[in-house]
């Protein structure tokens, strides 16, 4: 499963953390366990399977909720 | 629409002041109640816009958030006409947010530096020999890299042609450059300060040493305390619990004013950020001062620990031993020294190295007749004399007298820490000398320093013969010293400390104590930040001196306590609010919202002062 690191806008609220774990994880195609949102370095991290999601489909995810996506690095593993 | 709003918040923020003002202006200036009235109306819209969209977000993905509450509450106080009470509590909630971004900001400031310090981009090499600026990410193992005077090492990787001197601070911590030729490795983030290389690229991105030390720090601080666990696990449901106590409110008083009074109380906003503020500040601060903390857990650990164990002799000496302090008896001295190093030529005993070390340059005799005497010294005849160099005990072996003085120096160099090599020329003791291997530069200090803060325990266990062990313990002050130690008996001797409920600390350099890095609850690695050291302990420092190390003691106690205040001061606002709202009658929305955001203030600036702290 390839493994992304989204990198958002500075997170200041802890309760973005919970709305983004919230969002990413009820994604079809996003391991669960894997989500990890990081409040201060603003990232999240998770794996994925390239064949339900793609990758742009859980930036945007992100970018409904109202954060701004920056960049995103994917790594096959 | 929403992206519009949320993104003009700062101004939305500005415009809701502007009417608030407006509002009392023209009530108490003018004395106009109507537009009083409408510009407070306006203002709430205005600012509850961007709480109510990220409300609606959040109960999108069933998270009942703050900006719920506060929703839920500005409504309430419009359809009440309290407009006064809407607006002013979306202002505050607004210019808190704002508030908190800016603080949250310096709070992180540490750790920023630390990441702003990876290379972005990298001359690469392309087919036709030339050297073009690509950004780092697209950067592979295999390529050719040009690195210039000034530039940052992009990744790790071993130099191809030419030479320079590289400043490693960023992975070491020594600020002296390092010299670099052909075959030499080098690291990204490392800085060439003169000359020219190419390179081969060996790890890039995330696999550099670098890289590895950023999301370390990055991950650890944000990486949860049980303590931080319960709070997150509490706060989930904590908040639609307000809900419900206000709605129970509500329907039982009948008083709308009263219900969205305790909706604006129960937001607990100081309560979820207190403690990661404590944890990003403590761990920022040892990033700064070469202090790598893998996360609150070890934070929590490391500031309740009994022991502290070291891993060898060569942590605390230089490794050298040498002649430290000398008395001279009688006779031509240069003569005696010149027969003692003579005869401590012949051997490799490291106490006669550091003996012939000293004497120097001398004139050396034959030496015949060598006797070694074991457990004693050696015996030999120079120059048609008797010479006997070794202990005391060889000493009354030998019928040499010792008067008064002789013995009051032996006792005063042993109390020293000195191992003793007496010499005596046909039966008359010439020289005493005391041999110690000197302790490295602060260390007693250092170790001192972790008495004060409260470690009980001080170890060492070491590869070393317990003679050596036993002179370093005695000199340092040390609890206990273990000599001829395995590593395997290292880590079975912190196993047993553990059964009886005691913290240990192990501080090794990374390599071949890993075992004992393990066990321990804390694994202490010192030394240059290599690949082992960072994953297998839990404290990285990265300059290999212990002048760090009650440094890093200190700062995990600060921070922990710092947690525990963060804890008590938004616990404490709650239950002060609560308390006031039903048993006062000065407790209303705005003034709650105020309390609210002051105290989220109050817990993000004591999380601020970790930042300066200094032992």
């Amino acid at each position: 499963m390839p493994k992304a690191t989204i990198q958002l806008e500075t997170l200041t609220c802890p309760s973005c953390m919970q709305k983004i774990d919230g969002a990413v994880k009820s994604l079809k195609g996003v391991e669960k366990d894997s989500v990890n949102v990081l409040f201060n370095s603003s990232k999240v991290k998770l794996n994925f399977d390239d064949e339900k999601i793609s990758i742009e489909e859980i930036e945007k995810a992100i970018t409904t909720l109202g954060y701004e996506v920056k960049k995103s690095q994917v790594k096959d593993k | 629409m929403q992206r519009f709003i949320l993104s003009r918040k700062n101004h939305i923020t500005l415009i809701n002041a502007f009417l608030i003002v407006t509002a009392f202006v023209s009530k108490f200036a003018l004395g106009n109640v109507e537009l009083f009235n409408w510009a407070l109306i306006i203002a709430s819209v205005v600012g509850v816009a961007p709480i109510a969209i990220q409300a609606y977000q959040a109960l999108r993905v069933k998270v009942v958030s703050i900006d719920v509450l506060v929703t839920i509450a500005v409504v309430g106080a419009l359809l009440i006409n309290n407009y006064e009470e809407s607006a002013i509590v979306t202002f505050l909630f607004l210019f808190g947010a704002y508030l908190e971004q800016r603080t949250l900001t310096k709070t992180r400031s540490a750790i920023k530096e630390l990441t702003e310090m990876a290379p972005e981009s990298a001359w690469r090499q392309t087919e036709n020999g030339e050297f073009e600026e690509v950004d780092i990410d697209e950067v592979d193992v295999g390529d050719i890299l040009l690195v210039k005077t000034g530039a940052k090492v992009p990744v790790d990787g071993t130099v191809l042609t030419g030479e320079g001197h590289i400043n490693e601070a960023s992975i070491t911590g020594e600020p002296i450059p390092v010299s670099k030729k052909a075959n030499a490795q080098v690291y990204a983030g490392t800085i060439l300060e003169n000359g020219t290389i190419q390179i081969v690229a060996n790890r890039v991105g995330e696999d550099t040493t670098f890289g590895k030390i950023i999301e370390l720090v990055e991950e650890a601080q944000d990486s949860k305390s049980e303590a931080e666990r319960f709070i997150d696990k509490f706060a989930k449901y904590y908040t639609p619990a307000v809900l419900a106590l206000a709605i129970i409110v509500w329907l039982v008083s009948q008083d709308i004013e009263l219900a969205i009074t305790i909706l604006v109380i129960g937001c607990p906003g100081a309560l979820v950020i207190g403690v990661p503020v404590s944890n990003v500040a403590g761990i920022g601060n040892g990033a700064r001062n070469g202090i790598l903390l893998k996360g609150s857990e070890v934070i929590h650990d490391f500031s309740r620990v009994d022991a502290v164990i070291f891993d060898k002799t060569g942590t605390l000496t230089i490794g050298n031993p040498q002649v430290a302090e000398t008395e001279f008896y009688a006779g031509n001295i240069d003569e005696v020294l010149s027969y003692l190093a003579s005869v401590e030529n012949e051997s490799d005993h490291p106490l006669a190295k550091a003996v012939v070390e000293y004497v120097g340059d001398t004139k050396l005799h034959p030496v015949e007749n060598t006797v070694v005497v074991k457990g004693g010294g050696i015996i030999a005849n120079v120059n048609g004399r008797r010479v006997a160099v070794g202990n005391v005990s060889l000493m009354e072996q030998e019928n040499v007298p010792m008067n008064e003085k002789v013995r009051e120096d032996i006792a005063r160099f042993e109390q020293n820490g000195n191992s003793l090599v007496l010499t005596a020329v046909d039966g008359e003791l010439k020289i005493l000398m005391g041999i110690r291997d000197r302790i490295r530069p602060g260390v007693k200090e250092n170790l001192q320093r972790l008495k004060d803060l409260g470690v009980k325990k001080l170890v060492l266990l070491s590869g070393d013969n317990q003679g050596t062990v036993d002179l370093v313990a005695h000199e340092l002050g040390l609890t206990e010293a273990h000599g001829n130690m395995l590593p395997q008996d290292k880590s079975a001797y912190i196993a047993d400390l553990q059964s009886k409920g005691q913290i240990i600390a192990f501080v090794g350099d990374g390599v071949n104590d890993s075992p004992s890095l393990v066990q321990a609850d804390i694994g202490i690695a010192m030394g240059s930040g290599t690949d082992v050291a960072i994953e297998t302990s839990d404290v990285v420092l990265m300059k290999s001196d212990l002048g760090r190390l009650p440094h890093a003691l200190g700062l995990t106690k600060a921070t922990t306590s710092n947690m525990r205040q963060n804890i008590v001061i938004a616990v404490g606002v709650v239950l002060v609010l609560l308390a006031s709202v039903f048993f006062s009658d000065w407790m209303n929305m705005s003034i709650a919202m105020l309390v609210h955001e002051a105290s989220i203030l109050v817990v993000i600036l004591n999380g601020m002062r970790l930042l300066g702290y200094k032992l």
